[in-house]
């Protein structure tokens, strides 16, 4: 029994090490352990936040960003922003796409319907967002021990409306040397960085790196229907709630299915636990 | 068939006769199930069964992902995110089979590590062994080529990173890597074999599976104690084992019912924890990710890859020696290959008399040392490659090689084991006092 214990401890400690490593060495990020409803095994998304978010994703993000693995249906997703039929109908319609089936297979543009997906981005720098929540979710601290992660509910949705609020002033060792292109954002790992601002081996002596990307928010950025705060931080909160469901539409349902089946097979391995004790019963006369 | 002495399948309806006359499937299946059984087995000796149901989820899981997937690197990435988002029920077996490798390794690692303990490993189980070390390869293959699939930025640079260790051989390097891939670099033709053997491998698995149980249902199961079951009699070997059905199935599906209840709640709860986050970006040969990291099951032998750098005086040595073929990249390419075939030498490398290591006090310190060392590689391997990682991980890699070449030999001669019991049965009942008499069985070995 002593070498399961320690197989059983040795199995967590294998879960606990993850892979993720998007802020190793050198480049130190901050991000703000924003707590968001869909957090944790019971955690949900909220119906009015998405709405919320996708105003802003509308009104701000889509100037420049891509949706492309979103479905305008998926808008009336229940576990999604639930948007009303009429109502995804009149957003899609919104949106102008390329058809290559017009004018005889020469292509043109025509309005959006539901079963079309959101268009991509034109610009190069603007990388799609479908999938950012999921694609920025690596906080394997501290150690690469993955805890912040685990313990936390740290991940892509911190990290975006980390970015949103990230935007502060350049530190003063920024100002000693050239110019910097871009925008001082303490979220962003990925950008330029000043050699002014660098110690003796390299190291970085300000948290994250100048992008390319203006500001997008400033708070009052939006008005929302509800009477929500649109304080930037809770605007920022909104759109990376919006951008968690586009990265991962069926969390709700997948949560679902996993308690589902958590509790099925807690009260199967009851049921075969007391099976095996009788089976074994005859065999076994535990010494007083 | 040499064995253990048990009942066999006889035929007894006219039925049952005429199939048997002509083809003894029943009785194979019936004799297959009512193995005799150590009746000693800890609940290390589950794993078994947790392998054979994760190799039947995979190839469940993946036959149905083939049938939405596309293999053509500008649909492949997309391809996934259509069976994520439009796929009935698509977001469930994809998750199921990516955590599914992961549940694989947990329970494969185990499973290696209780052979290694109580000496699974030793004659005349070398066989087992050796297939058993053959289908962890395969399983590390199947697993890789499988990463490729959703072409991700990781799954890119992880297969360019994996398939320059090929490029690492002298002289034939870059020829052998361009055969692999099927072009100079990483691109359509790589994908398209990996998804072919991605899909082939598992039945091979399936197959070695097969070749895996019947070797040790020819020498019977090992035990806790490492003492074979007698074999004198009917009568004795009834006293050492139980079948296999029900007395260890049933065992062994509640163990399976606990695992899969944490199995699907981190597929339920948290499915992208184990993976790379990384991966969730289209492949982009132009944008190489800050640092690749291979999946959690591979870092121990990553770990193993990266420690010999160029300024290890070994690595120096051996480049003089070999007139420089030998370089410090080649050099970690055999580390890591010769990790894995130290280990399955290790039947050849323990000279202890004794089994199990249950009753070799030395060993045993030694043992989980390597435990404890193959999760500082674990971790380390995901690490970047600064101080002081290059050094933990040079240290622990040296542990590694030096446990199954020296320890292993050396503690053979030196040590001085315990007397197991004489039988199984003596073990047995000194845990569990048999029903007919419940006097306490006094142990007749001293």
């Amino acid at each position: 029994m002593n070498m399961l214990r320690n197989a059983t401890l040795a199995a967590v400690a294998a879960l606990a090490l993850t892979s993720g490593q998007a802020s190793a060495a050198g480049a130190e990020i901050k991000v703000t352990d924003y707590a968001f409803p869909f957090e944790g095994p019971f955690g949900q998304f909220d119906q009015m936040q998405l709405q919320r978010g996708l105003q802003v994703y509308t009104e701000i993000c889509a100037a420049c960003h891509g949706l492309q693995y979103l479905s305008f249906r998926n808008l009336g997703d229940e576990g999604g922003p639930h948007l009303p039929e009429d109502q995804v109908f009149a957003y899609a319609e919104f949106y102008e796409i390329f058809d290559q089936a017009l004018f005889d297979g020469e292509g043109d543009f025509r309005p959006a319907t539901p079963a079309d997906k959101f268009p991509m981005s034109n610009l190069s720098n603007a990388p799609d967002l479908t999938l950012m929540a999921k694609a920025r979710a690596g906080f394997s601290g501290p150690y690469g021990t993955g805890m912040a992660q685990l313990f936390q509910g740290m991940g892509g949705a911190e990290y975006i409306a980390s970015l949103m609020t990230g935007y502060v002033e350049e530190p003063e060792c920024a100002l000693e040397g050239e110019p910097m292109d871009g925008y001082y954002n303490i979220a962003f790992a990925a950008g330029g960085f000043p050699d002014s601002c660098k110690g003796d081996h390299g190291e970085h002596l300000v948290p994250g790196s100048w992008i390319a990307m203006s500001p997008p928010l400033y708070g009052d950025d939006v008005t929302f229907e509800d009477g929500s705060s649109t304080e930037l931080e809770a605007v920022a909160m909104d759109v990376a709630a919006f951008l968690m469901w586009t990265a991962e539409p069926k969390m709700m349902a997948r949560k679902q299915a996993g308690l589902t089946g958590v509790i099925f097979l807690t009260l199967l391995s009851v049921l075969l636990y007391l099976t095996n004790k009788r089976l074994w019963a005859p065999y076994k006369n535990k010494k007083a | 068939m040499a064995g253990i002495p048990h009942d066999h399948y006889e035929p007894k309806s006219n039925g049952e006769k005429w199939l048997y006359s002509r083809l003894p499937i029943v009785g194979l299946l019936y004799d297959t199930l009512m193995l005799p059984t150590p009746r000693n087995l800890n609940w290390m000796w589950i794993w078994g069964i947790v392998l054979v149901f994760t190799l039947v989820l995979q190839i469940i899981t993946g036959i149905v992902l083939v049938m939405h997937y596309v293999p053509h690197v500008d649909m492949a990435f997309a391809s996934v995110e259509h069976i994520m988002r439009d796929v009935n029920g698509g977001h469930m077996i994809r998750y199921f089979h990516q955590n599914g490798a992961s549940l694989f390794f947990v329970a494969v690692y185990a499973h290696i590590f209780r052979s290694l303990y109580y000496g699974s490993y030793k004659a005349p189980r070398e066989v087992t062994w050796i297939i058993g070390m053959l289908m962890y390869l395969l399983m590390m293959g199947t697993a890789f080529m499988g990463y490729v699939l959703p072409w991700g930025q990781m799954s890119f640079h992880g297969t360019a990173v994996i398939t320059g260790l090929f490029g690492a051989i002298p002289f034939i390097g870059e020829g052998v890597q361009t055969w692999l891939l099927g072009a100079s670099a990483v691109g359509q033709p790589a994908l398209n074999r990996f998804f072919s053997l991605h899909y082939l491998m598992p039945f091979i698995l399936l197959g070695l599976t097969i070749v895996h149980i019947w070797a040790f249902h020819t020498t019977g199961n090992n035990n806790p104690t490492g003492v074979e079951v007698r074999r004198t009699s009917k009568e004795d070997a009834a006293k050492d084992t139980l079948p296999f059905w029900p007395y260890f199935v049933i065992k062994d599906l509640f163990a399976l019912a606990i695992i899969l209840a944490v199995f699907v709640a981190i597929v339920g709860f948290m499915p992208n924890y184990l993976g790379h986050p990384d991966n969730y970006i289209p492949a982009n040969a132009l944008a190489t990710p800050a640092h690749i990291v291979p999946e959690w099951y591979f870092l121990p032998f990553y770990a193993i890859l990266r420690a010999f750098t160029a300024d290890v005086w070994v690595v120096q040595i051996v480049q003089f020696l070999s007139f420089g073929i030998i370089d410090a990249k080649f050099f970690g390419v055999l580390a890591m290959f010769g990790a894995i075939a130290v280990m399955a030498l290790a039947p050849w490398l323990d000279t202890s008399s004794v089994r199990s290591g249950k009753y070799r006090p030395m060993f045993k310190w030694w043992f989980w040392l390597l435990v404890v060392d193959f999760f500082v590689l674990m971790w380390v391997g995901a690490r970047p490659a600064e101080s002081p990682y290059d050094m933990i991980s040079l240290v622990a890699s040296t542990y590694w090689f030096a446990y199954f070449l020296v320890i292993l030999p050396v503690l053979g001669v030196i040590e001085k084991p315990l007397t197991p019991p004489a039988t199984i049965e003596e073990d047995y009942n000194a845990h569990y006092a048999p029903q007919s008499d419940s006097a306490p069985v006094v142990n007749p070995a001293e």
